[in-house]
């Protein structure tokens, strides 16, 4: 959006942040003292193996999570509270079933630009609820202005969670597998409609993903995580022209990125050994894989 | 131009030669006892007035086969003749409208009051651990105990039945309501959160409207609670009301007016009962349709 777009904010510091989860009297160390910083206008996606607290670390950026150590900067100023200058887009369905699309869309309005709080002139008003409009078309939800989730398909759902996170202009865009629910070829879709926001909204977007194909597709950069307790372990950056399309996914350098991330994401996988012995015991040698009894 | 081209192209690739023949459609075949499926509407009416007509029919047999003695069972007809009777004379009426408005102000009172503590109890634990378990413990308390306390407190009048309608049904709409706040998907608060929202624009724009249907439906459960309540409290000390006029027919052994009444008490509670699904079908159709 415009207003947004002219401003060089959005920039994402992530210092030493670290998370221990104490339950029944014992620690479990979740997350590693972790730093690294995202500029105003980049989209980077965070990838790990489940459990490696990528996901921790969002909420944490998001303030819905308490941290145990480290620290939080956005445009310079420390957060620890959640706050509209940081929207989420959740992996599960999270519209608010009792509104319409537009109503869902227009939630964070009603909260903040009340023309009898913030004497707003009407013109104005107008013009936030006509950009609405316009995100929804956009988003291909013209048609379902006035439908209520129940209506939607599950890529509906996350389309008007993307629209409502976008009209409250945030600096920071968090999403935590928001595609993961998704059907292969609507995740395409929908990814399709990311690069779009990527390239007009100029908003910052710290994405959590599983999937390295998404990952490096939408990316400036990927952070590759490692096992619990996760720390950096790769900061790659991303050549790929900005514009970017399905095509690509095909191209060499993409598959030279991709077989990079995929390989760190092998490297601490349980040894195999102990897998073939227990398939061993379990059915005898010969169905041990990769051998042939004789 | 291009619709019609579409169409004739569809009409060729229907009447091609490998196009299937016409057949008619099967009739869908009815699951009756496939579990949690549904039958057909006609035949769920259909079972539905047919129980009622044949209690009706197993209490007339009964009656007129006179296993029981005539003056504790009455006939179909006799209780018919009665309340026919109620039509001319009797207090029928007054009886409904005394006991109504007593229900009525009974649940109104313990809803106001309920409310906005099973929210603060739903919302805060340190409203849950403060209010909670204490709720938990007058409830299991008889609410029948009671009515010897309700009237050293609040005399003979309308006060003390009021009192224990409200006794009765605020305790446990209370944590009812609580339960329904606790149900509200945390995500959805989050989602509030990162949009903006402070934590009283959580409760009034996000867990009020989410809990709302649920504490609707449980606010239909009190009144049926309530009606129950009111018939205890008017049995031990009323001069009308439905619950007073069952014990006074009761001592002239006027079984087929008794009949009557407990007609009447069944009938006004289904009626207030479809009253509120009806309401909360149209009110939060947003919730979906939920099985009969």
């Amino acid at each position: 959006m415009s207003t947004t777009a002219g401003m060089a904010n959005g920039e994402l510091r992530i210092r030493g942040v670290e998370k221990t989860f104490v339950r029944a009297a014992k620690a479990t160390q979740a997350l590693s003292p972790t730093t690294f910083a995202v500029e105003p206008g980049e989209f980077v996606s965070l990838v790990g193996p489940s459990g490696c607290g990528k996901s921790t670390l969002l909420y944490i950026v998001a303030g819905l999570e308490d941290c145990s150590g480290g620290e939080v900067e956005v445009d310079g100023v420390s957060v620890c509270e959640p706050g509209a200058d940081r929207g989420m887009v959740f992996q599960n369905y999270t519209l608010f079933p009792w509104l319409t699309v537009f109503e869902n869309t227009r939630f964070p309005r009603r909260l903040r630009a009340n023309a009898v709080d913030y004497d707003l002139p009407e013109h104005e008003i107008l013009t936030r609820l006509e950009r609405v409009g316009q995100l929804l078309e956009l988003m291909g939800l013209a048609d379902f202005r006035d439908a209520y989730p129940r209506e939607l398909s599950g890529g509906m759902k996350q389309r008007v969670a993307i629209a409502r996170a976008l009209a409250n202009e945030p600096a920071v865009l968090l999403m935590d597998e928001p595609f993961g629910a998704l059907d292969a070829q609507t995740r395409e879709e929908m990814q399709e409609l990311l690069l779009l926001v990527r390239l007009h909204w100029k908003t910052t977007i710290l994405f959590v993903t599983h999937d390295v194909d998404e990952a490096i597709f939408l990316s400036d950069r990927v952070i590759v995580m490692t096992p619990r307790p996760g720390r950096v372990r790769a900061d790659l950056r991303i050549d790929l022209p900005a514009e970017r399309t399905l095509e690509q996914k095909l191209a060499p350098e993409f598959l030279a990125y991709k077989r990079e991330i995929v390989g760190m994401l092998h490297e601490n996988r349980a040894k195999v050994g102990v897998r073939d012995a227990l398939l061993a015991r379990m059915f005898g040698a010969r169905t041990a894989p990769g051998e042939h009894a004789s | 131009m291009a619709v019609a081209r579409k169409l004739e192209y569809v009409v060729e690739a229907t009447t091609g030669a490998d196009a299937l023949p016409p057949s008619s459609p099967r009739r869908p075949r009815v699951r009756w006892f496939a579990l949690r499926r549904d039958i057909p509407a006609p035949a769920y009416t259909m079972l539905t007035v047919s129980s009622f007509v044949a209690a009706v029919l197993v209490w007339a047999w009964a009656s007129h086969q006179q296993f029981v003695n005539p003056v504790f069972m009455p006939t179909p007809e006799k209780v018919w003749d009665a309340a026919r009777g109620f039509l001319v004379e009797g207090d029928l009426w007054t009886d409904v409208k005394v006991s109504f408005v007593r229900v009525t102000l009974g649940v109104l009172l313990s809803v106001t009051l309920a409310i906005p503590v099973g929210v603060v109890i739903g919302s805060f634990q340190v409203g849950q651990g403060l209010l909670q378990p204490l709720t938990e413990f007058i409830r299991y308390i008889p609410v029948p105990a009671l009515i010897p306390l309700m009237m050293v407190l609040f005399g003979i009048g309308e006060p003390p039945k009021i009192m224990l309608i409200f006794v009765g049904t605020y305790f446990q709409m209370v944590l009812m309501v609580a339960d329904e706040v606790r149900r509200v998907p945390y995500n959805l608060l989050q989602v509030g959160y990162t949009l903006g929202a402070t934590r009283f624009e959580v409760i009034r724009s996000i867990i009020w409207p989410a809990a709302l249907p649920g504490i609707f439906d449980a606010l239909r459960l009190c009144n049926g609670w309530a009606w129950t309540y009111l018939v205890v409290a008017e049995l031990v000390a009323a001069n009308e009301g439905l619950g007073y006029r069952i014990l006074k027919f009761s001592r002239f052994l006027q079984t087929p007016k008794i009949f009557v009444y407990l007609i009447l008490l069944g009938v006004l509670g289904l009626t207030l009962d479809m009253l509120f699904r009806a309401f909360n079908r149209r009110m939060f159709h947003w919730a979906g349709t939920e099985r009969r």
